[in-house]
């Protein structure tokens, strides 16, 4: 366990890896981190992720050669605008799963099963688009089929989190884990970002004990990143900032870059701080 | 009384008699409709703020984050009323993409939770536009699965202008009622495929004075 840099945790990543994001939609996403990945210019990632802008800026930059998700949102603009387009121009391979799906596969792997039966998918064309995807029937006496989710193994993992020690124990303030902790535990390296880094004293003072959603067995690296989940929603620290959202939205992607994309991460949060209230 | 009104009580009356089940809802109307039950003549209903609250009248009663939302629709104690954007005569529901899946005219939001809803659970629809390009003979993507493919129940379609059931032979849509004002003819020619007509189609009922009062009270600003 240590503390590092954003580029630090960047780089450990790899070209082709399957990475794995948690949070959900526009909400509590490391996207300090994904910023970073989108400056160091990584290729051909398979992302996992319930997503949000996380994908969309991602497959904007060029990063993604597939997408494993139930849905790609902005939750307050219900779709990605980047993701989107890729899709309508053939540019991203995907893996479309039920969400259910998706959450039954990350504990599969966090399980270290090769897959879990779970109802989600049957008669659905998931399956018709998903031709990997196998049934199996319940050896007792209903002899019902089941879909065999697989389990979703993941390279890395990359999670926002409200606060952390430097040991890697985080807690989450907001009012959703979201998935987070089987994110970690699905992945062989994993890598939390967090609002505050705070002694182990403070972080167990700051809220009940099953707020601590992460400890040091299942984190490999943790990053201080202020404001490091922008503009995605990390309440009780802030909520999503819908007007930079809606910006990220509509602004054409060479302008977005260049204004927010092309320095570190001080820059950006400089940028953010200097634009007009809209 | 507006058309509106007419619909989150449409709305409200999918989940009449479904005892302490999680009422989850996509859209203004269909929330408005779900706790307009929950106040009236549902009080069991379960209801989230959209994210891990469980409200009741407004107030805070518990706890549901979104794993345990999984629980609830493996449990099967959940009616959910989804948007369609595209709907066949089963109810097979399509919010996924428009055209071929590997490549398509248009991606939309994704399955999202329609497979394991349908299969697990009571769904409803709620379509504010009712049109021939929604409900389609074919669905481009089976999201939601309809009656043909083992839905556990889809139980009504409220849309600007009728509410539509499964109570035929083969579990096909059927016109229920009209609202106010819409002749079956209209419906008829705003449905893709032939609905089945029954030979008396009831007329959707009106809200009563006391249902206006509480939407108006859950709605100040006219959102709906």
């Amino acid at each position: 366990m240590t503390v590092m840099s954003v580029d630090e945790v960047v780089g450990e990543l790899r070209d082709g890896m399957t990475v794995g994001i948690g949070g959900w939609g526009s909400r509590r996403k490391p996207m300090a981190l994904v910023r970073a990945i989108c400056r160091a210019g990584l290729r051909d990632l398979t992302l996992v992720s319930y997503g949000g802008p996380d994908v969309g800026l991602l497959v904007a930059a060029g990063c993604v050669r597939r997408v494993v998700t139930g849905f790609v949102s902005l939750d307050s603009i219900p779709l990605e605008p980047h993701f989107a387009r890729a899709r309508q121009h053939g540019e991203i391979a995907l893996l479309e799963y039920d969400e259910g799906m998706l959450y039954w596969g990350l504990l599969a792997a966090a399980n270290r099963l090769p897959f879990l039966p779970i109802r989600a998918g049957l008669g659905s064309d998931v399956l018709r688009v998903n031709p990997h995807l196998r049934t199996v029937r319940s050896p007792y006496a209903d002899s019902s089929d089941l879909v065999a989710m697989p389990a979703v193994t993941l390279d890395a993992a990359l999670v926002h989190l409200n606060r952390a020690d430097r040991r890697g124990n985080a807690r989450y303030l907001g009012p959703d884990p979201y998935f987070d902790d089987l994110f970690c535990l699905a992945a062989r390296r994993r890598f939390v970002s967090c609002e505050r880094l705070v002694s182990t004293a403070e972080l167990v003072n700051e809220g009940p004990p099953q707020g601590l959603l992460l400890n040091r067995m299942m984190v490999d690296g943790v990053v201080e990143t202020p404001h490091g989940a922008h503009f995605t929603s990390c309440v009780p620290d802030y909520g999503r900032d819908e007007s930079f959202q809606r910006e990220y939205a509509t602004a054409d992607w060479a302008t977005f870059r260049a204004t927010y994309l092309d320095g570190d991460e001080d820059d950006y949060q400089k940028a953010v701080a200097a634009r007009e209230p809209s | 009384m507006s058309q509106a009104d007419v619909c989150v009580v449409a709305c409200a009356e999918a989940w009449r008699g479904d005892g302490a089940v999680l009422a989850s809802t996509t859209g203004v109307v269909p929330r408005l409709g779900a706790r307009l039950a929950q106040l009236t003549f549902a009080p069991d209903l379960l209801l989230t703020d959209g994210e891990a609250t469980l409200l009741h009248d407004d107030e805070p009663e518990g706890w549901l984050p979104y794993r345990a939302v999984f629980g609830v629709v493996a449990a099967g104690t959940r009616h959910v009323m989804m948007g369609a954007s595209q709907l066949d005569r089963f109810g097979n529901q399509n919010i996924s993409c428009i055209g071929d899946w590997h490549r398509p005219t248009r991606q939309l939001l994704g399955v999202r939770g329609a497979p394991g809803n349908t299969v697990n659970h009571t769904t409803s629809y709620w379509v504010p536009r009712h049109e021939p390009r929604v409900f389609v003979e074919h669905v481009d993507m089976v999201s939601g699965i309809g009656h043909d493919r083992g839905a556990a129940e889809i139980r009504v379609v409220v849309t600007n202008l009728a509410v539509l059931d499964f109570a035929t032979p083969d579990r096909s849509m059927r016109l229920r009622s009209v609202h106010p004002g819409v002749s079956v003819a209209e419906v008829q020619a705003a449905t893709g495929f032939p609905l089945t007509v029954p030979a008396f189609v009831e007329v959707t009922r009106e809200p009563t004075p006391a249902e206006l009062e509480i939407i108006e009270h859950l709605d100040p600003d006219g959102l709906r």
